[in-house]
């Protein structure tokens, strides 16, 4: 006689519930901090319904079947939730794979005396399990990569800041890398700035740029030359020893540029462009002498 | 027909840009440019392209040449009020237009103008050009 699995697991849903919710309290990875044990178990419940209201004994052995797209979107959520609460991989992996261990233990129950066809049963259960650990870690990783994403936009947004250092000055700090998605957002910062206030300077400070290589250098050189364009004189700073061994070693040619070791001396220098000089306040005696 | 007015400022030339080039009117501006700083024997000549947004290869390739030829021809020229837009597509097309001179706005273009002028010119006071700066 041949047992029909699903509808044996359809009746013992249950038992495969309270079974699965006990492997996963006696797991040591249970994170209890992280989601409270009823959310988890309604979590759990509502897998299991969704899992068993579509399994049939055809679909069991095809994990494509559009029966399973429900599972799969709740499997989804839960992964992506999971990602979002900082649930390790490990742990997430190991929610879907106890559930294995339930139904397995149940279908061991069920089919005691039938050595082949528990054999073939659990062959199957498996691979269905399989299937949504794979699709569990897909949806984990996306959700990590979203959050990924977010944060690189929120960096781009943050770190060009264009500040006004003097009456016809402006200083760009560069922190991080530069692609050319960023040269392009800190170009457009610095361009419009400059319109706005009027600045004849620009200081590019790169101290906060880990590596120069010849592509970061090329971006530099168009931010210089689009400045240059607009009429803006631009000094970059911050050129670190390193960077300057790279830059030289690359034959990147930076002869057209002002380049300064620090920001203080890209300082100076726009001072004496603009001709301003800073000195030390005279005595109080001596300037009312002269005065 | 559209013709671009340049202006005779004492010895400069002033050329404002008021609408957006097209190619007959940038070769039009190109040959009268040339005829005037001929003719009047002009010393410099300032190109203001504030109200131009868009640009291409040609048309920065026209701003070089004005330049380039002006230069030949003893005069200097000062390109001013470029727009970031404009300044970010002249240098993604690869086009630095290295020969030019530019300037924030026409004040400043000025200033530049009167100062390298001033430099190159008989009066060989560099040292002393921090008062000649706006003054002059």
């Amino acid at each position: 006689m041949k047992i029909e699995i699903s509808k044996m697991l359809q009746k013992k849903k249950k038992q495969i519930i309270d079974l699965w919710m006990k492997n996963q309290m006696a797991d040591a990875t249970l994170r209890d901090d992280l989601i409270s044990n009823e959310d988890l178990r309604s979590q759990s419940e509502e897998l299991v319904d969704a899992l068993l209201k579509k399994l049939t004994d055809e679909n069991l052995t095809n994990i494509d079947s559009a029966d399973f797209d429900d599972v799969y979107e709740i499997l989804g959520g839960i992964s992506i939730t999971r990602a979002r609460q900082g649930f390790s991989p490990r742990e997430t992996g190991t929610y879907i794979f106890s559930l294995k261990d339930a139904l397995l233990t149940i279908l061991q129950q069920e089919i005691k005396n039938d050595p082949a066809q528990l054999y073939e049963a659990t062959l199957k259960v498996s691979k269905l399990i399989d299937s949504f650990g794979i699709v569990t870690f897909e949806t984990f990783i996306k959700g990590r990569e979203e959050v990924i994403l977010r944060q690189t936009s929120e960096i781009t947004e943050i770190s060009t800041p264009v500040i006004r250092v003097w009456d016809g000055i402006l200083a760009l700090p560069i922190i991080g890398t530069l692609d050319s998605a960023r040269t392009q957002v800190v170009m457009e910062n610095l361009l419009q700035e400059i319109v706005n206030t009027g600045s004849s300077i620009a200081i590019l400070d790169i101290s906060g740029v880990p590596a120069v290589d010849s592509l970061v250098a090329q971006h530099l050189i168009k931010t210089v030359s689009a400045t240059r364009l607009m009429g803006a004189e631009c000094i970059i700073s911050g050129i670190r020893p390193e960077i300057a061994q790279t830059v030289v070693h690359l034959g990147i040619d930076l002869s057209n540029v002002i380049t300064k070791a620090t920001l203080a001396s890209a300082l100076k220098h726009a001072y004496s462009i603009l001709q301003l000089e800073v000195r030390k306040k005279q005595l109080a005696q001596n300037s009312s002498k002269t005065n | 027909m559209e013709k671009i007015p340049i202006l005779k400022m004492g010895q400069f030339l002033l050329v404002t840009i008021q609408i957006d080039l097209y190619d007959r009117l940038a070769l039009n501006l190109e040959a009268d440019l040339v005829q005037m700083v001929s003719k009047t024997g002009a010393r410099g000549v300032l190109i203001d392209i504030s109200a131009v947004s868009i640009v291409d290869s040609f048309m920065g390739r026209i701003i070089g040449n004005i330049a380039s030829m002006s230069k030949i021809m003893d005069a200097e020229t000062v390109v001013v009020g470029m727009q970031p837009a404009v300044a970010i597509t002249l240098i993604e097309l690869g086009l630095p237009l290295t020969g030019v001179h530019t300037a924030l706005d026409v004040e400043k273009g000025m200033a530049l103008l009167r100062k390298k002028i001033l430099v190159d010119g008989e009066e060989d006071d560099v040292d002393d050009d921090g008062a000649d700066y706006g003054s002059e």
